[in-house]
């Protein structure tokens, strides 16, 4: 019997919440022996530049965006034995410590979970299209890419 | 042709989206640059700052040597800053 199985990936891009619980669940109704999840959230503090946050918006680039994540999903699954990836992304106004971004990866054997998770956030951190303009006394203030987000796709070069 | 905007590029230009008509000379990216500084002083101002702007042609990263044409869709954004 072919034992074949297809990877289960979701990619979504919202402005609702996400329920942590509710993606783990359905990550674990996959064969599967361990789930790595990521959750990013709002800081309320820009330590950048020194200054408190009110709120933060996300805007993207519909449609391109999609396809970026799905890129690096692909070369995810093409480097890891894994059973399914979700990615959900939210956009538009976010308060501090709201929830901004899910990755959940599960596999048969935690190494590859742990290793798909972060590459894909690593990946998605410098190519995803996403801007976050930050507002604090009704000043907003468009956020500056971050140098270090770049050294840390080296690691994946091979 | 559809050239988008994002971010600090989009309210430095004043528009998210043109529609233009691209003049026979102008067959890349780099032209287009050309062409669109060659428009007003909007333009002048964001387009100096070439090593902040990332291009993508059809919904794909691309160079300032990529061909384009009439058919194409064009974006300049800043680098991401998602996650």
């Amino acid at each position: 019997m072919d034992k074949k199985t297809t990877i289960r990936v979701k990619i979504k891009i919202q402005y609702e919440d996400f329920d942590v619980s509710e993606e783990t669940k359905i990550l674990r109704e996959n064969e599967t022996g361990a789930i790595v999840n990521f959750v990013g959230v709002v800081r309320g503090f820009d330590e950048r530049n020194n200054s408190l946050i009110d709120s933060m918006t996300l805007e993207h680039y519909p449609g391109m965006t999609e396809l970026e994540i799905e890129k690096i999903v692909k070369q995810s699954c093409e480097r890891w034995s894994i059973s399914g990836v979700t990615v959900i992304h939210r956009i538009g106004k976010l308060l501090p410590s709201d929830q901004i971004v899910f990755v959940g990866v599960s596999s048969k054997h935690r190494q590859n979970a742990f290793y798909s998770c972060n590459f894909i956030m690593d990946w998605l951190k410098t190519k995803a299209p996403f801007w976050k303009v930050e507002e604090n006394n009704n000043q907003k203030k468009w956020v500056d890419y971050n140098l270090s987000d770049d050294e840390a796709t080296k690691k994946w070069v091979v | 042709m559809v050239i988008k905007y994002f971010s600090w590029i989009k309210e430095h230009i004043g528009k998210s989206e043109e529609l233009i008509e691209l003049p026979d000379n102008v067959n890349n990216i780099s032209e287009l640059i050309n062409y669109l500084n060659n428009l007003n002083d909007d333009y002048k101002k964001v387009f100096v700052k070439k090593d902040l702007i990332k291009i993508a042609v059809n919904k794909t990263y691309c160079s300032v040597e990529t061909k384009i044409s009439n058919n194409d869709e064009v974006a300049f954004f800043p680098p991401v800053t998602g996650g």
